[in-house]
């Protein structure tokens, strides 16, 4: 202890002293200020881009999920539109059966109609072209009856067989 | 790469600038001890080199003629004495360095003993020593002289100065500094970082970082420049470790809160009869023993590191006969080989320490204890971690 007190020197403490407080001032003035000001705004300027690219991101990823829900909303739009599509389609197929089938009906009614009225025609002809036979026949019976009382009756029988064909 | 190159060459003209006077000075014959080779002679030597000296030599070597030649510069002499101011270089002493060349100047005459310089007594022409080898008819002077410590100091400053505040000047032009700036950079963020931030609290750790900084630097740079073979040994002077350790004392008594001093002087949660007891050991502990294991910690630390370093070193001359030439000079530089590199982590490590503990001992002074200490069941305070952080320190 005696040495330590004995090795310091005072009039070093003073210089030191001095010169330390120079150093500090002249540090701080010259190097320390200066140097811890530009890194913190370099600090502050890459939390800022950070920060800027962070939003950007953030802003990116809303507008992909914008463009997403578009799409969604699009392809349903399509879908629905493909469903209605489709239904008329069918609607349209169903509807041109119906109608073809109610012509087709129309159709064969008429023709049917047309088929009876030629047949009713055809009747009538025929009754009449029958009458007509029968009239000739008679004729023919009656002129016979006066020769031949056998050949009459033979002739009536040849003309109703004849007249069965029909 | 070129403009570290450029810078690097800038440096060693500087320091040939520096060493210029040297081949002048070596002319000067000495008169000290001469040849170290006896363990007495070896503890002389590095007692004599831990202490400050008044001329900056850096070997010396006998001639043939049996002369001492040293090679070095002298520093001058600046002296507060009975009389007033005297200065003189410390050449006129001639390396002694045991009182026997005596210098007068305007009627005071001086002389060096051990590093430290008497002024004699008006009537003496010659010093007298009783037997514990004191000089009994002087006294010490005030001694202001640019010694090898304050050269060191002032080296150290001006490349400390040139430094940083070119890699101040960097940043104006650029956001990232290129060249020896780029390795200055990340030290000071390390200690804006991991000592001031961490340590003194976000709120306050600006206004203190400026002294940390230089502090931390300083002695960094000190310490490292201690391990050069110029053989500075400035952070083992208890007078500058006192300096820096004072410093700090002042800066965190005079920026202690309310509640700093509250802590100390009437301590809260505990019986009032203890209070005063608590205030003397807190003061004691404040304004004596946290300065004084600053100062002691830095010096000791560094001083034995020179011890160490250099007794392994004279190894090479003392176990020179029971090991032969050889093994002695082989064992002496493989040890002092692995001390150095300790003595490096050392060296960074006493600035490390001496900083941290100065930025926990503000932030202690200026923390706001807006926490409300725990009480357990016997209505105890339960220590929280700052507590026993600083019971530890």
């Amino acid at each position: 202890m005696d040495k330590l007190l004995n090795d310091f020197s005072p009039g070093l403490f003073v210089v030191s002293t001095i010169l330390l407080l120079a150093l500090i001032a002249l540090m701080v003035k010259f190097a320390w200020k200066p140097i811890l000001t530009s890194l913190n705004e370099r600090e502050e300027g890459i939390q800022g881009a950070l920060d800027a690219a962070e939003k950007a991101k953030r802003e990116m990823e809303n507008l992909q999920a914008d463009n997403q829900k578009l799409l969604q909303e699009a392809r349903l739009e399509r879908e629905t539109m493909l469903k209605e599509a489709r239904e008329l389609k069918s609607k349209m197929i169903a509807d041109a059966e119906a109608e073809a089938k109610s012509q087709a009906n129309k159709m064969i009614s008429q023709a049917q109609e047309a088929i009876t009225s030629e047949k009713k025609a055809a009747m009538a002809e025929l009754k009449s072209h029958v009458a007509g036979l029968s009239l000739d026949i008679a004729e023919k019976v009656v002129r016979n009856e006066l020769s031949n009382k056998d050949k009459q009756l033979k002739l009536v029988e040849d003309m109703l067989g004849e007249a069965t064909l029909n | 790469m070129m403009k570290i190159f450029q810078q690097s060459f800038k440096s060693l003209a500087l320091v040939l600038l520096v060493f210029l006077p040297v081949s002048i000075f070596a002319l000067n014959e000495g008169g000290d001890g001469g040849q170290v080779d006896t363990k007495k002679e070896v503890e002389d030597y590095i007692l004599h080199h831990i202490q400050d000296s008044h001329d900056f030599s850096l070997f010396s070597y006998t001639s043939e003629e049996g002369e001492r030649k040293h090679f070095g510069f002298p520093l001058p002499v600046i002296l507060w004495s009975s009389d007033g101011l005297r200065t003189f270089m410390s050449s006129e002493f001639h390396h002694n360095d045991d009182g026997h060349v005596i210098v007068e100047k305007d009627g005071v005459k001086f002389a060096k003993i051990h590093s430290k310089i008497y002024e004699l007594d008006a009537d003496a022409s010659a010093v007298n020593f009783d037997a514990e080898h004191h000089a009994t008819n002087g006294h010490k002077v005030l001694d202001f002289s640019i010694t090898k410590s304050v050269f060191g100091v002032l080296v150290i400053g001006l490349l400390m100065l040139f430094w940083f505040s070119s890699l101040a000047r960097q940043y104006k032009k650029k956001q990232i500094p290129t060249g020896f700036g780029r390795v200055l950079e990340p030290l000071v963020l390390y200690v804006r970082d991991e000592i001031a931030r961490p340590n003194i609290g976000e709120k306050h750790y600006r206004k203190f970082t400026g002294y940390l900084l230089t502090v931390f630097f300083f002695i960094w740079f000190l310490n490292l420049a201690g391990l050069t073979p110029l053989g500075f040994n400035v952070t083992g002077q208890l007078a500058v470790t006192a300096c820096l350790a004072i410093f700090t004392l002042v800066i965190y008594t005079v920026s202690g809160n309310k509640d700093y001093w509250m802590h100390i002087l009437w301590m809260p949660g505990v019986p009032v009869l203890i209070r005063p007891v608590l205030a003397i050991i807190e003061l004691a502990g404040a304004l004596i023993i946290k300065p004084f294991s600053l100062l002691v910690r830095l010096f000791a630390n560094i001083s034995a590191g020179h011890i160490v370093v250099m007794s392994l070193i004279a190894i090479m001359f003392t176990l020179k006969e029971s090991l032969g030439v050889v093994g002695a000079t082989g064992l002496s530089f493989v040890l002092s080989f692995f001390i150095l590199l300790i003595e490096v982590l050392v060296a960074f490590l006493q600035a490390y320490i001496f900083t941290m503990l100065s930025a926990l001992f503000i932030g202690m002074a200026v923390a706001e204890h807006d926490h409300e200490h725990e009480h357990d069941d016997h209505g105890h305070e339960v220590p929280d971690a700052q507590d026993v952080r600083g019971d530890f320190i």
